[in-house]
C-alpha cells in the first residue's frame, strides 16, 4: 500500500466515522447502528439461555431421583413452562436475530440494514417482553400451561391468576421484534446488497436468511391471532375456545403449531445457513451443489407449513388425513439430506483442515442426524401414538434443537467472534469446553429415548420408584451438570478472548467473503467504499478486497450532506438503482418501546380504559418517526462513484420502506387468513354449533360500508396519480380520510347494534374480531390519509418524491380488500350456518 | 426400525470419516452423485418403505367398525382423575375392567380440560378433547394389572393422575364387574 493511500484511507476513515459512529454514555441508548444492536442481541439471547439452563438445571434436580420433594408441583409446572418459553422465544430466535443483524450487511456489502431504527424498537421490546416473562417468574406468577399454552388449560376457568396473560401478553410484545426482524432481513436482502450481487451470486448464508425471514412473516400470525382470540377470551369472555358456547380447544392447537412447526426450521435454518459457511472454509474448497441447496432449503419452507397437525397425532384425527401428515413429515428428510450430502461431497472435493469450530460442525452433524433419525419414526403415526408426550420426545426435540441449532451456533460464534473482537480464539480451553458439552449432551438427552420407551410421560414433576426410570434419570441429571460446566467454560473462553487472544490484521481464516475484508474489530460505517462483485460472493479475496475498499476505490468512497448512504440495488440483478439515506441514531425507538410497554402493563394489570392513553402515545411516537426521513426539494440523479448516478430513495420507484410496507401487509394478511381459518374451523368442527342467534343487518348498510372502503383507497389512488401530475392530490385525500370515517362509524354502528352479544356463541365473537378488524384498519386509514396531507403540506412531497402517498395507497388498498372479504364473509356465515342446520 | 436407523447413522458417520481423513477415497464422486445419490434415492427409497408401512399398520389399529361390536367401556376423565363407565347403566367404577381375548373399544371424554388416556402397554394414547369423543381400541392378551397415566399435561395433579386397568378371562368378567360396581357404589 502506498503512502497517499494509507493517508486517503484515514482521512477517508475519519470523515465516515464522524457522521456513523455512535457517542458514549446515554447515546448508547439512542444507538440504530447494526453492529452494535446485533452485539446486544446476542449478549441478550445468551444472558436469556443462561436463565433457561438454570431452570433446566432446577429440572434435572428435580428429577435425579424418584419422589423427590425439591419443588411440588406449582412451581415445577412454572420451571419447565418458563424453560420452554425462555429458550424458544428469548433465546433460539433472539439469537438467530443477532447473528443476521450483525452480519447481514457485512456479508451483503451493505452499510448499515435497512430499517435501522426499527431494529432499536425490535430489541427494546425484545428486552422489555421478556423482562416481563422473567420477573413475573420472580414473584411466582410465571405461566405454568405448558410452552404450548392449551387451553382450556389456560383459559380463565382453569388458570384463573395472572400467569396465562404474561405469556399471552409478554410474548406478543416480544413478537414485534421478530415480526420487525423479519421485514427487516428481508428487505435488506433484496435490496441493500453490493452493486454486482445478484441473487445468483448471494452467499448462501443470505439465501437461508431470506427464507428463514420469510418463513417467520408466513409463520409468527397464526400465534399472534391465537394469543389475541385466547386474550380476548380471558379478558371479555369472547368464548373462541370454549366448547360449551361454539368454541373448541382444537383451534388454539392448529394456530399454535401452523405457528409451532415452522418455528422449528425458523431455528434450523440459520444455523444450517452458518454451517454451509463455515464447512467450505475449513474444507478449503466453495459449497459444493449451492444452487441444490437453495433449492432444497425453499424446499423445506414450503413443506414446513404442511407438517403441523404431526404434533397432533393423539387428538383424534382422522387416519387418513394423518398419514398425509406423516408423509410430508417424513418428505422434509430428503431436502435435509440433500444439504447433508452437499456437505459431505464439499469436504470430500477439499483440502480439510481442523479448527475448533469445525469440532462443533461434527457435533452438530452427529446429533443432528440422530435428532432427525428419530423424527422420521415420530412422524410415523403408529409409532407416534405409542411415544407422543413421552420422554422419548423430550430427547428428540434436544437432539434437533440442540443438534441442529446450538451446536452449529457454537461453530459460528468460534468462527465470527475473531470479527467481533478483532483477536483469535485460545485453543487450550475451547477444546475441552467442546468435549464437555458433547458428552454431557449426550449423556443427559440419549437416556431420555429409553426412559420414554419405558413408559415415562413429559411434564410429571415427580415418578415412583422401581419401574425402571430410576437409574436412566439419574443419568440424564448428570449429563446435565457435565453440559453446563461445559456452558460455563466457554463463558471463560469468550471472556478470555476479548482480554488475552492474539490481535491479527485481517481475515484470520482465510475466508472468501466480504465481512473478512473488514478491519476487525469492524467499523461504524462498515466499508469505506462499497465493492463491485463480479463473481459469486463466497469466492472472493476479501486482503485485495480490503485494501482497495479503505482507501476509497469502489463506490459511494466518500461523504456527502452529512448523509448515512448506502446503495440500493435491483433485486434480482445487483443493479444499482437509487442511493438510500439512512436515518441517524436517535431515542425515538426507546420511547416508542417504552409506549407500548405501558400498554402492555396495562393489559396485564386490566386497566383496559386507562390502556389508550400508552396507545394514543404510541401512535404519536410512530408518527414523529418520519420527522427526519424524507427531503424538501428534488435531487435527480446523485454520483455514486463507478460512473453511476441514481436518485435517493426517496425519488425511487421501489425503496425499502415501500418494500417494507408490502411485507408488513403480506404478514398482516397471513393473520387476516388465520382468521378466517378460525372461522371456518369453529363452524366445520366446534361442537355447539348452530348458534341460537344470528347476525341480522340486512343488506344497506354492509353494502354501504364496502362503498365506503372501496371509495377510500380509489381516492388514495386517484391522489397518486394527481401528484404526479403535477398537483391536486390534497382534496382526494381528505376525501379519502372522510370515506374512511364514514366506514368506521357504519362499522361501529353494525357491531353495536347487528351482532348478537358477542359472549353468547363463538359465532358471535368471530363476527365481532371480523368487523372490528376492518374498523381498526379503516380508523388507521384516517391517520394515513392525513398523513399524506400532513406531509404535503410541509413540502415532503412533489411529483418524483411521492413515496409517502403511495405507501398509504396499499394500506387503503388493503383495508379495502380485507374489508370487502370480512363484510362478505359476516354477510354469507347466516346463510350457510342456516343450510348446516337445515341439514341437522 | 431402531436397526435401520442405526445403520444409516453409522453410514452417514463413515462417508463424513472418510471425506475427513481421507478426502481422496472419495473425490472420485461427483457433486451431482453425492446429492441424487444420497440426497434424494437413498431417504426415498427408506421413506416410501416407511411411511407405507406405517400406514398399514396404522389401518390395523384404527377402531373402524367390526362385523361384531366390540365391548364398549367409557374412559371419563376430570382434574385429576378418571372415572369409568360401561355399556348400560350409570354406575361407575374406579379402576377399568376389561376382558382378556378380545378388542375392547375406550370413548374417552373430558369434563374439563385436555388429558389424555394411556396404557403404555396395551395401546398407543387417545386425547380426551372438550366437547369432543374420542374412540381408542385395545386388546389385552392376558389377564393382570396394567398401569395407565394422563399422557397430556392437564395442571397440578397430573403427576398422580394415574389408574389401573384390569383384566379378567372372559369367563370372570361379569363377577368382577359386578363387585367393582357394587364397591364403586358403597
Amino acid at each position: 500500500m502506498s503512502e497517499r493511500h494509507e493517508t486517503n484511507a484515514i482521512r477517508l476513515h475519519r470523515e465516515l466515522d464522524a457522521i456513523w459512529h455512535t457517542p458514549p454514555g446515554l447515546q448508547r441508548l439512542a444507538a440504530v447502528n447494526h453492529t452494535i444492536l446485533g452485539r446486544r442481541f446476542i449478549i441478550a439471547a445468551f444472558v436469556f439461555f443462561s436463565i433457561g439452563g438454570i431452570l433446566s438445571m432446577l429440572i434435572r434436580a428435580q428429577l435425579a431421583t424418584p419422589n423427590t420433594a425439591f419443588v411440588g408441583p406449582e412451581v415445577y409446572n412454572q420451571i419447565f413452562t418458563m424453560h420452554g418459553t425462555v429458550m424458544m422465544f428469548l433465546f433460539a430466535i433472539p439469537m438467530f436475530e443477532g447473528f443476521a443483524i450483525y452480519l447481514l450487511p457485512k456479508l451483503l456489502g451493505a452499510r448499515d440494514l435497512a430499517f435501522p431504527r426499527l431494529t432499536a424498537l425490535g430489541f427494546y421490546c425484545y428486552i422489555f417482553g421478556g423482562s416481563i416473562l422473567i420477573v413475573a417468574m420472580l414473584f411466582g406468577v410465571a405461566p405454568d400451561s405448558g410452552w404450548f399454552m392449551y387451553t382450556p388449560l389456560s383459559s380463565s376457568t382453569y388458570t384463573p391468576g395472572i400467569n396465562a396473560d404474561v405469556w399471552l401478553l409478554g410474548i406478543t410484545f416480544v413478537e414485534i421484534s421478530a415480526i420487525a426482524a423479519a421485514v427487516e432481513i428481508t428487505v435488506t436482502i433484496l435490496k441493500l446488497r453490493a452493486p454486482g450481487m445478484s441473487l445468483d451470486r448471494m452467499p448462501i448464508f443470505a439465501w437461508y436468511l431470506l427464507v428463514t425471514a420469510g418463513m417467520m412473516l408466513i409463520g409468527f400470525p397464526p400465534l399472534i391471532l391465537g394469543s389475541i382470540l385466547l386474550e380476548l377470551e380471558r379478558a371479555f369472555d369472547l368464548p373462541f375456545f370454549d366448547p360449551t358456547r361454539g368454541g373448541d380447544s382444537l383451534l388454539w392447537q392448529h394456530l399454535f403449531w401452523l405457528f409451532g412447526h415452522p418455528e422449528v426450521y425458523i431455528i434450523f435454518l440459520p444455523a444450517a445457513g452458518a454451517v454451509s459457511t463455515i464447512i467450505p472454509v475449513f474444507a478449503r474448497r466453495e459449497l459444493m451443489g449451492y444452487r441444490a441447496i437453495i433449492v432444497a432449503i425453499i424446499a423445506v419452507a414450503f413443506l414446513s407449513f404442511g407438517l403441523w397437525v404431526h404434533h397432533m397425532f393423539t387428538v383424534g384425527i382422522p387416519h387418513l388425513a394423518l398419514a398425509f401428515f406423516s408423509a410430508a413429515s417424513a418428505l422434509v428428510a430428503i431436502p435435509t439430506a440433500v444439504q447433508i450430502f452437499a456437505w459431505l461431497a464439499t469436504l470430500a472435493h477439499g483440502k480439510p483442515r481442523f479448527d475448533v469450530p469445525m469440532l462443533y460442525i461434527f457435533g452438530f452433524l452427529f446429533v443432528f442426524v440422530l435428532g432427525g433419525l428419530t423424527g422420521v419414526m415420530l412422524a410415523m403415526v403408529p409409532f407416534n401414538w405409542q411415544v407422543h408426550d413421552s420422554y422419548f420426545v423430550v430427547a428428540h426435540l434436544h437432539y434437533v434443537l440442540v443438534g441442529g441449532f446450538v451446536f452449529p451456533m457454537l461453530a459460528a460464534a468460534y468462527y465470527w467472534l475473531p470479527h467481533v473482537t478483532g483477536r483469535l480464539t485460545m485453543h487450550k480451553i475451547s477444546v475441552p469446553a467442546f468435549w464437555l458439552i458433547f458428552i454431557g449432551f449426550n449423556m443427559t438427552f440419549f437416556m431420555m429415548h429409553l426412559t420414554g420407551l419405558r413408559g415415562m410421560p413429559r411434564r410429571v414433576h415427580t415418578y415412583p420408584s422401581g419401574v425402571g426410570w430410576d437409574w436412566l434419570n439419574l443419568l440424564s441429571s448428570i449429563g446435565g451438570f457435565i453440559l453446563t460446566m461445559g456452558f460455563a467454560l466457554i463463558l471463560v473462553d469468550i471472556i478470555l478472548q476479548f482480554r488475552f487472544g492474539k490481535p491479527y490484521r485481517r481475515n484470520p481464516w482465510s475466508a472468501r467473503t466480504l465481512e473478512w475484508a473488514q478491519p476487525n474489530p469492524p467499523p461504524s460505517y462498515n466499508f469505506a467504499a462499497l465493492p463491485l462483485v463480479d463473481r459469486r460472493a463466497d469466492t472472493l479475496d476479501p486482503h485485495a478486497i480490503g485494501n482497495e475498499l479503505a482507501a476509497g476505490k469502489g463506490y459511494l468512497g466518500f461523504s456527502r450532506n452529512g448523509w448515512q448512504e448506502t446503495l440500493g440495488v435491483d433485486m434480482t440483478t445487483g443493479r444499482p438503482d437509487q442511493t438510500i439515506i439512512l436515518p441517524n441514531r436517535t431515542f425515538l425507538p426507546l420511547w416508542t418501546a417504552i409506549a407500548i410497554g405501558l400498554f402492555v402493563l396495562c393489559l396485564l394489570f386490566k386497566f383496559y380504559w386507562l390502556s389508550l392513553v400508552p396507545l394514543g402515545l404510541t401512535l404519536v411516537l410512530c408518527l414523529a418517526w418520519t420527522n427526519v426521513t424524507g427531503l424538501k426539494h428534488d435531487h435527480g440523479e446523485l454520483d455514486v462513484g463507478g460512473d453511476l448516478s441514481v436518485p435517493p430513495h426517496y425519488e425511487a420507484d421501489g425503496p425499502p420502506s415501500w418494500w417494507g410496507m408490502v411485507l408488513l401487509l403480506a404478514c398482516n394478511g397471513t393473520l387476516y387468513a388465520s382468521l378466517i381459518f378460525a372461522v371456518f374451523f369453529l363452524w366445520l368442527v366446534a361442537p355447539g354449533w348452530p348458534p341460537a342467534e344470528l347476525l341480522e343487518t340486512g343488506l344497506v348498510l354492509p353494502l354501504l360500508t364496502a362503498i365506503a372502503l372501496v371509495g377510500a383507497a380509489l381516492l388514495s389512488r386517484m391522489a397518486v396519480s394527481a401528484n404526479a401530475e403535477g398537483g391536486g392530490a390534497l382534496p382526494l385525500l381528505l376525501a379519502s380520510a372522510g370515506a374512511h370515517v364514514v366506514s368506521v362509524g357504519l362499522l361501529l354502528y353494525l357491531i353495536n347494534t347487528a351482532l348478537p352479544e358477542p359472549t353468547g356463541h363463538a359465532y358471535a365473537a368471530t363476527a365481532f374480531v371480523t368487523l372490528a378488524y376492518t374498523a381498526i384498519h379503516s380508523a388507521l386509514g384516517v391517520v394515513f390519509a392525513l398523513y399524506g396531507v400532513w406531509r404535503i403540506m410541509n413540502g415532503f412531497v412533489s411529483a418524483r418524491r411521492s413515496l409517502d402517498l403511495r405507501i398509504g395507497r396499499l394500506w387503503h388498498d388493503y383495508t379495502a380488500l380485507t374489508g370487502l372479504t370480512g363484510i362478505a364473509l359476516v354477510l354469507i356465515m347466516p346463510l350457510i350456518v342456516a343450510i348446516q342446520g337445515g341439514g341437522q | 426400525m431402531f436397526w435401520g436407523s442405526a445403520a444409516l447413522f453409522v453410514l452417514v458417520g463413515a462417508l463424513y470419516a472418510l471425506a475427513w481423513f481421507r478426502p481422496a477415497a472419495l473425490a472420485r464422486v461427483s457433486v451431482g452423485q453425492w446429492l441424487v445419490g444420497g440426497g434424494l434415492v437413498m431417504p426415498s427409497i427408506v421413506l416410501v418403505g416407511l411411511v407405507g408401512a406405517a400406514f398399514v399398520l396404522g389401518e390395523r389399529l384404527i377402531p373402524r367398525p367390526l362385523e361384531d361390536p366390540p365391548l364398549r367401556v367409557y374412559a371419563q376423565a376430570y382434574q385429576w382423575d378418571w372415572r369409568f363407565g360401561y355399556d348400560d347403566d350409570e354406575a361407575t367404577t374406579s379402576e377399568l375392567h376389561i376382558p382378556v381375548g378380545q378388542p375392547v373399544d375406550v370413548v374417552v371424554t373430558t369434563e374439563d380440560v385436555i388429558h389424555s388416556f394411556w396404557v403404555p402397554r396395551l395401546a398407543g394414547k387417545i386425547d380426551a378433547i372438550p366437547g369432543h369423543e374420542n374412540v381408542l381400541r385395545i386388546e389385552a392378551d392376558r389377564p393382570g394389572a396394567y398401569r395407565g397415566v394422563c399422557a397430556e399435561f392437564c395442571g397440578n395433579g397430573h403427576t398422580t393422575m394415574r389408574f389401573t386397568l384390569i383384566a379378567h378371562a372372559p369367563e370372570d368378567y361379569a363377577a368382577a364387574l359386578a363387585e367393582a360396581r357394587a364397591e364403586a357404589s358403597r
